[in-house]
């Protein structure tokens, strides 16, 4: 990776703050905390994708040694939230109604949770699992996209509200496809894909006291979960506790509360005692939201010297017969390129299968290896580099919102892109470079994402040797904010970073939004700049006080520590932290600060970009892809934490990697159960499949978008890296694969 | 879990004894592979026979042969300087499978007597004869694309998941086995079956037979060797067609072959007549490819497998390439 970006700005690389927990197991994950008297829940899910339970024989379980509980909608006790149909009690994840646990006997998709064994033991209770039988009322399921398309409609939101971003749109003139001098138009398929985080997804949930709930609970945010468990149970919110310590990935499953949650609360409210329940990898493949398969058509026209006249998209992805989920697919289509005519039409088909979710760069990442793709097959119509091709149609200002950008520095990642991967040596007609028998190709896509900002609330508190704590309920499932917290608060008060700490990830700290959609760094990290910014004000009021007239006219931006010692306007300011406590009187100052979006939001648009270029080979005669190198650029705004940035795009390139060549959820349709559920069988890019991954920030900041300047980097790090493939391996060999994952069977 | 008796042998005998009596017992070595079943509840054991104490690792070189223990780890064969320097094609294909954590458990008996990895076969919920007799074939018109193309039958066309199996029979590997009544030979190629109206069984080891060693007879092989492997993602997958290429070769005349192939059938699949046919040929892409002709012959696709009618001899002629040099 190239060093240099590290030391020319002002924040400088930061191991993680918590990187020695994790790698000497200090750290506790959900399913880590050993509650006396734990019982151990183990789910059985359903054989058939569609019908209801007939029977349910529980009594051999029931005898098994040490099995405390068999509970199934027969016997569960009544959860006093489950909504009537239509009631979402946990916006805003899906429109619908959740699937509620043991509520009836209805089965909606294969391997839906439909009992829990309750035991002494994990291995206890995953014997008696092996020992319910249940009898099925089947009926006919449908769980293929392309066989049911016809079904696919608009989503009830886009119905009510022609303004939401699942609406149709339409921009221009209708018919500028059908009257555009060069036209293309084609089909892509996106795969469902799984998040397959290391960690499963598990929770343990304790029952403190009759109304008072406690989980452990690997999720994404700890205040929603808070508030849908308060909800669900019917109890006061300050009732329910979530703890989050730590979460070993995520990549968006944990932005909805899932049946298996609920299955363990009911668990422990039925045996009486605190319940662990951890899915196994297969069921992390049923139980859990995924990224949905998609179907893509393409229908692009452009002038033969290269200027973009129309584009029509369409999108159809699935979501299960009870949830409407929606993603924004589409979205890059309106705003990344100047076409004056865009209409796209998104539309969502329910199927006989669990509700998807939120994935890593969701809808974008889905809709630029359309979109990417298909500018790529126009440059190559045309005859015009690809890169050429997108500046020719790069556009100043969002045709969509018809708003100026807040930044936007696409040039800077395009000039820098083609250095590193050595673009000069891609020929543009396919098939011409080679090296040994190996086919030689490169090729980029380009990633956008909503800068998204939410409200956050950050308490703070100094003491008198000069720490400085911090608390929010943010969650961590990765990234490293805490390390980017910590980074902004030492950037801004000068404390060293070591003597700063951040906690996060329980619903007991001050409010914070999902660790979803990019956003953490942009709302917590103003929250966190906010609070410094509180105490050096008090700082200055309290020195002012004491006759320090230095400080009669200061502003917490002169103010800095250098140790113990404060500076004012990089001068000291003769007095030490110690000194103005004892002369106060006092142990420590603190604070807390809320950080809310601006009005800025309504007269710009704010985006992050990415930009993502592989060379690959291609083994003309047995299919094999290897990627050589992947270089991705970022304008994410100000970069707070360049290793842990950096680490995500890596992490981000890695996974559009396996978006591109490996990754494929294969269901069987008889049966509607998936085949590939292990990580044996599910391929993830292994070591052997990642080659040297360069990282490039532009790193200026986006200071309308919200004070730190970021604009988000997660989504970003994966949206354009599968189509960037993709292209690459046609310029290799000429081979146009529209369907992922590009694998040997489809190159030969 | 379902409760199981577990013991340790510390002799071959011992552990063959263990076996007379107890219909449902089974040998672990390494355990690889027969924990994941038992987990899956694919397989239920009522006794589990610890061999690895048996005394059966060493790598021998004997006259005219190398003798490997049934015990021996895969990763130490594939390191171990007799088999790099005679028989490295056997190095590369157990490098070729797995991962180096798998390998430093999984033993050459438990490589040969892996169960398939069948998509049907891990799911209880689904059909599978292999599984449960009579149950039916998920595969047969399901999601095949990693399934036989040759020697399959209406009841299972599940493919063997071993690499190293396919260099052995390449290399005429011979299988030492002890039962009750005493020790008895297995050519390697005999070893494996095909799944006939009998896929639950996968080879010819008799219920109450261990393994004891895997011979390899001297050959003119290691200059010009190749085990070439195509999968999924670059490692840590298995084969959708790998082919094991052993040539003798004076100057450009080929003197001897030998072919095998991986992903194609129930057993590591030799290909004789093709050998046969580069035998005297001079090493050229063309020769190989008129091998690799030969060697499909008589294969037969599924709806998802058929690009392994084109795969599989684009691999053959590029594992000869390699092997002959021409590369
Ligand atoms: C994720 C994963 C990926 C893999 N990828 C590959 C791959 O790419 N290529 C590949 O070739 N393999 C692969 N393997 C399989 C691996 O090679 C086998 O699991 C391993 O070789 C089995 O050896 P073991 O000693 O662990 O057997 P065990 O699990 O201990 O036993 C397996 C079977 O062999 C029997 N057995 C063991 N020893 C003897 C003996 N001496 N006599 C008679 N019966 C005996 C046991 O009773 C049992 O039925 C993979 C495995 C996993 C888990």
């Amino acid at each position: 990776m190239n060093e240099a970006f590290f030391d020319k700005k002002e924040y400088k690389p930061l191991d993680r703050v918590d990187g020695r927990l994790k790698v000497t197991g200090a750290a506790q994950y959900s399913a880590e905390y050993p509650l006396p008297n734990m019982a151990y829940a183990v789910l059985v899910g359903s054989r058939i994708a569609k019908g209801t339970i007939k029977s349910i024989d529980t009594k051999a379980a029931e005898r098994a040694p040490g099995v405390l509980a068999v509970i199934s909608h027969m016997n569960a006790i009544k959860v006093p939230g489950y909504q009537p149909k239509g009631e979402h009690p946990s916006e805003p994840s899906t429109n619908g109604q959740p699937l509620r646990v043991f509520f009836d006997n209805k089965i909606y998709s294969n391997d839906q949770p439909i009992v829990a064994v309750v035991a002494v033991s994990l291995e206890k209770a995953q014997h008696g699992a092996s020992l319910v039988k249940v009898q099925y009322n089947k009926e006919q399921h449908q769980t293929d996209l392309e066989a049911n398309a016809k079904a696919a409609k608009l989503p009830e939101a886009a119905k009510k509200n022609p303004k939401s971003p699942t609406a149709d749109y339409d921009r221009g003139q209708k018919d500028a496809f059908e009257n555009s001098a060069v036209k293309i138009e084609a089909e892509y398929v996106l795969p469902t894909e799984m998040h397959n985080p290391m960690e499963l997804q598990a929770i343990i949930a304790h029952w403190e006291a009759d109304d008072k709930l406690t989980v452990y609970d690997k999720v994404q945010g700890t205040k929603m979960t808070q508030k849908n468990f308060a909800k669900e149970w019917n109890l006061p919110e300050e009732n329910v506790k979530c703890i989050t310590t730590f979460v070993g990935g995520a990549f968006g499953n944990g932005l909805h509360n899932w049946p298996h949650e609920t299955a363990a609360i009911i668990a422990a409210k039925q045996v009486k005692r605190p319940v662990k329940l951890v899915l196994t990898r297969e069921q992390m493949f049923t139980m859990v939201g995924y990224r949905p398969r998609t179907w893509q058509k393409i229908q692009m026209g452009a002038t033969q010297d290269g200027k973009l006249v129309a584009i029509n998209h369409e999108s159809i992805g699935q979501t299960s017969t009870y949830e409407e989920f929606t993603e924004s697919t589409l979205q890059q289509t309106r705003m990344m390129y100047a076409s004056p005519n865009v209409s796209t039409r998104y539309r969502i088909l329910p199927l006989n299968v669990a509700t998807p979710i939120w994935m890593r760069g969701p809808g974008e990442a889905t809709g630029a290896f359309g979109l990417e793709s298909a500018m790529d097959e126009m440059a190559h119509v045309i005859g015009m580099d690809p890169i050429d091709f997108r500046l020719a149609n790069y556009t100043e200002s969002d045709p969509d919102k018809k708003m100026p950008w807040s930044t936007k520095y696409m040039r800077e990642c395009y000039e820098e892109g083609k250095k590193r991967i050595g673009w000069e040596n891609r020929k543009l007609k396919p098939g011409e470079v080679r090296d040994g028998e190996w086919l030689v190709g490169y090729g980029m896509g380009t990633g956008t994402f909503g800068a998204n900002r939410s409200s956050a609330t950050v308490h703070a508190e100094l003491n008198k040797e000069g720490n400085l704590i911090m608390h929010c309920a943010i969650t961590d499932i990765g990234p490293g904010t805490g390390t980017a917290m910590v980074q902004i608060a030492s950037n801004a008060t000068g404390i060293p970073t070591e003597k700063i700490t951040f906690h996060l990830g329980s619903s007991e700290f001050p409010n914070a939004g999902l660790q979803g959609g990019s956003s953490t760094v942009n709302s917590v990290g103003p929250a966190v700049l906010s609070a410094c910014n509180a105490l050096k004000e008090q700082l200055i009021t309290m020195a002012a006080a004491k006759g320090n007239a230095a400080f009669n006219s200061a502003k917490a931006d002169d103010l800095m520590f250098d140790k113990n010692e404060l500076q004012l306007g990089g001068k000291s300011a003769k007095t030490t932290l110690a000194d103005l406590f004892k002369q106060n009187n006092i142990e420590k100052i603190e604070t807390t600060k809320e950080s809310k979006p601006d009005e800025n939001r309504t007269k710009y648009s704010m985006y992050a970009f990415s930009m993502h270029f592989a060379k690959v080979h291609v083994h003309p005669f047995t299919g094999q892809v290897r990627v050589k190198k992947i270089v991705c650029c970022a304008d994410a705004g100000t970069i707070v934490s360049p290793k842990t940035a950096a680490s995500q795009m890596i992490g981000g390139a890695t996974g559009g990697i396996g978006m591109a060549l490996t990754e494929d959820a294969v269901m069987d349709h008889r049966f509607g159960r998936y085949v590939t559920k292990d990580l044996a069988d599910y391929h993830m890019p292994v070591h052997a499949d990642v080659p040297d991954i360069d990282v490039y920030f532009v790193n200026k900041p986006d200071l309308l978008a919200d004070p730190v300047g970021s604009k988000g980097l997660g989504e970003i790090a994966i949206i354009g890296v599968a189509p960037a493939i993709a292209n690459a391996v046609f310029n290799a060999t000429g081979k146009r694969i529209r369907e992922l994952p590009i694998t040997p069977d489809k190159l030969i | 879990m379902i409760q199981f008796q577990y013991e340790r042998a510390a002799t071959t005998k011992a552990a063959v004894s263990a076996l007379v009596n107890s219909s449902n017992a089974k040998f672990i070595a390494g355990g690889t592979n027969l924990v994941d079943l038992m987990k899956r509840n694919i397989t239920a054991p009522t006794k589990l026979v610890d061999i690895n104490q048996v005394p059966l690792k060493d790598i021998q070189q004997q006259n005219g042969k190398i003798s490997i223990g049934a015990l021996a780890l895969n990763s130490r064969v594939a390191e171990h300087k007799l088999i790099i320097e005679k028989h490295p094609l056997l190095s590369q294909a157990l490098n070729a499978g797995a991962s180096p954590q798998i390998r430093n458990m999984a033993t050459v008996g438990g490589n040969m007597m892996q169960r398939t990895r069948c998509h049907y076969f891990y799911d209880t919920a689904l059909p599978c004869n292999k599984r449960e007799p009579g149950s039916g074939c998920g595969a047969l018109e399901g999601l095949n694309r990693m399934h036989a193309v040759f020697g399959t039958s209406e009841q299972c066309i599940a493919v063997h998941p071993s690499d190293m199996c396919v260099a052995l029979v390449a290399l005429d590997a011979t299988v030492l086995v002890a039962g009750p009544k005493g020790e008895r030979r297995i050519p390697f190629e005999e070893f494996h079956r095909l799944p006939g109206k009998q896929p639950e069984k996968d080879n010819t080891l008799q219920n109450n037979e261990m393994i004891v060693s895997v011979e390899i007879p001297d050959n003119a092989f290691s200059k010009n060797s190749h085990y070439m492997k195509v999968r999924d993602r670059a490692s840590y997958a298995f084969a959708l067609v790998s082919v094991a290429a052993a040539l003798n070769m004076d100057g450009k005349i080929i003197k001897e072959a030998r072919l095998a192939m991986g992903g194609v059938a129930h057993k590591p699949w030799r290909l004789k007549e093709a050998e046969k046919a580069l035998i005297g040929k001079t090493a050229s892409e063309e020769t190989f490819r008129q091998a690799a002709e030969i060697a499909m012959q008589g294969a037969k696709a599924y709806k998802y497998n058929a690009f392994k009618l084109k795969l599989g001899p684009n691999v053959i002629v590029e594992a000869l390439k390699n092997a002959a040099d021409l590369v």
